[in-house]
């Protein structure tokens, strides 16, 4: 098994199945009891240090390891020594020597959780990225899967369309990567300015027209508009880009019967998705939620719960 | 995963056959007369449950169930329960994947549940088991049955219904196959790979448990405790 979750590129298919075969089992297990309560955690310290705005992970991590019997603690850069001026490795290392035996960061700077991993290497603390910058957000790629898996059986030779920001989505990114180790087929789709350079080595199909994908897509996942990434300049106006990529109730209609309509969140409404289309049985929007709840804790299950010399 | 009892061809020098493919059906047939006797359940005022613990216990459960129904005409609800994530030596292990728990429908408030394991050794699959069920609800009681007891308790944990009672030393390793999972029914004693190859009737008399060498292999290689 792995040490660390940095990335769901380089995630064999092996690893993927256990992780989402033990996030199926867990939620079975945990299906329709009063007292949502495993001691299987129990005596492990947990930190998530959340650098940037999060709602639904920081709040998934910490409900997965709380339902594990897990300490968790939650940092924020804002009420930490981060403030003061401490270096990244210095509150890392901090947390570390006062007990963490994972450390969960989402991070502002793509890459960060991987320099975090080096400089936790010699403690035996674990890191789980839960975003970083730009590039990868690989338990919620866990979770998307594991959602159409629920929705659709079996991935392999299924078609994903990912629309929207993709330049500045790292929930694309780890997507792509984890769709295809699973045999999905993937095609992305934006306006050319969202579109970053080198997306021809992700390995999935890129087109600029939404339509004429509808009708052969299985599940359809609108990004959100990343405006605090964006400087200006990416469209004209809001509405230009909803007429052209939004996910509304005509497109939707063009979507075969069982395809499925995901958004990693927070929804912007009317944006990237249409409210009709947000409330509509075909979207999975609740279900990716819940499923990432069960997902983390089939994360640190694995990363935390085995024996402490496995490296 | 199934790696600790892959099927052998020939019973090899170190392995002894204590129950039959015949012998196993007869036991479970007694274990199920037993439950059938002490729990009364054929008279309708007790809501008996089987909670087979994987992997073994479960089809074991199902096996009992079916005896019953038979004997009695009782139709007894059989379920899974993993008890994976209540393990004490979780830490111990590398990762150990889940099973399925299944508990049938109407649960377990009220009832009567018999605990189905292949073999009952330190006990604490047992005291995991108690813990697990616990979440799943309140039971009015909860028994163990065992095809196998072995010995060596570590807990203060005794079964109800014991299928065979085997003195065995530490060292040894019991192991239970069944149809189900390895294709066969049998019951094997297996010492650990050592010179001392020809000593096959010692270990019946299993008056010296704790004295025999190199006790660490059976705990090691076998995953039930």
């Amino acid at each position: 098994m792995i040490r660390h979750l940095l990335t769901a590129d380089g995630l064999d298919g092996e690893t993927v199945n256990t992780v989402l075969g033990t996030a199926d089992t867990l939620k079975q297990t945990l299906l329709g009891r009063e007292v949502r309560k495993l001691p299987t955690l129990r005596g492990r310290t947990v930190i998530t240090m959340f650098y940037e705005n999060s709602t639904r992970t920081r709040v998934s991590f910490e409900v997965a390891g709380k339902w594990m019997s897990a300490d968790v603690i939650n940092v924020s850069a804002s009420g930490s020594s981060t403030g003061k001026g401490e270096s990244l490795r210095d509150t890392a290392l901090t947390l570390s020597a006062a007990g963490a035996d994972c450390v969960i960061l989402r991070h502002g700077a793509s890459g960060a959780p991987h320099r975090l991993a080096e400089w936790l290497d010699h403690t035996g603390t674990r890191v789980v990225n839960a975003g970083d910058g730009m590039h990868e957000h690989p338990t919620q790629a866990l979770l998307d899967a594991a959602t159409l898996r629920e929705r659709l059986g079996e991935l392999s030779g299924r078609r994903v369309g990912i629309v929207g920001d993709l330049l500045h989505s790292r929930v694309a990114r780890s997507n792509v990567h984890l769709l295809r180790t699973l045999g999905a087929e993937v095609v992305l789709i934006a306006p050319p300015t969202l579109v970053p350079d080198g997306i021809e080595s992700w390995g999935a199909t890129v087109t600029h027209e939404l339509d004429p994908q509808l009708p052969g897509l299985d599940a359809v996942m609108a990004l959100r508009v990343q405006a605090e990434r964006m400087n200006g300049g990416f469209f004209p106006t809001a509405r230009e880009y909803s007429i052209g990529y939004g996910l509304n109730a005509a497109r939707t209609a063009k979507l075969p019967e069982h395809a499925v309509v995901l958004h990693p969140g927070p929804m912007l409404r009317g944006m990237e998705i249409a409210p009709r289309v947000a409330d509509s049985p075909s979207a999975a929007v609740e279900q990716q939620v819940r499923n990432g709840v069960h997902v983390r804790m089939a994360v640190l299950y694995h990363l935390l719960a085995g024996e402490e010399s496995t490296a | 995963m199934a790696s600790r009892q892959s099927a052998d061809a020939a019973a090899p020098a170190g392995e002894r056959e204590l129950l039959s493919a015949g012998d196993v059906a007869r036991t479970v047939a007694r274990m199920a007369h037993q439950i059938i006797e002490k729990t009364a359940l054929d008279s309708g005022a007790e809501h008996v449950v089987l909670l087979g613990v994987p992997t073994r216990g479960v089809p074991l459960a199902r096996r009992i169930a079916e005896r019953i129904d038979t004997f009695s005409g009782v139709s007894v609800p059989t379920g899974a329960l993993d008890i994976t994530l209540y393990r004490d030596d979780l830490r111990q292990q590398p990762n150990r994947p889940l099973e399925p728990s299944s508990v049938p429908t109407g649960g377990v408030d009220d009832a009567l549940v018999v605990l189905v394991d292949d073999v009952l050794f330190s006990g604490r699959t047992v005291r995991s088991a108690l813990d697990a069920l616990r979440d799943q609800g309140r039971p009015r009681a909860v028994q163990l049955a065992v095809l196998v007891d072995r010995g060596h308790r570590e807990l203060p944990i005794r079964a109800d219904y014991v299928g065979k009672n085997v003195p065995t030393a530490r060292s040894e390793d019991v192991a239970v196959r069944l149809t189900e999972v390895d294709d066969t029914d049998a019951v094997l004693l297996r010492r650990p790979d050592s010179s001392s190859g020809a000593t096959s009737s010692t270990a019946t008399s299993g008056r010296e448990p704790d004295t025999e060498s190199g006790t660490e292999t059976a705990e090691s290689a076998g995953g039930k405790q």
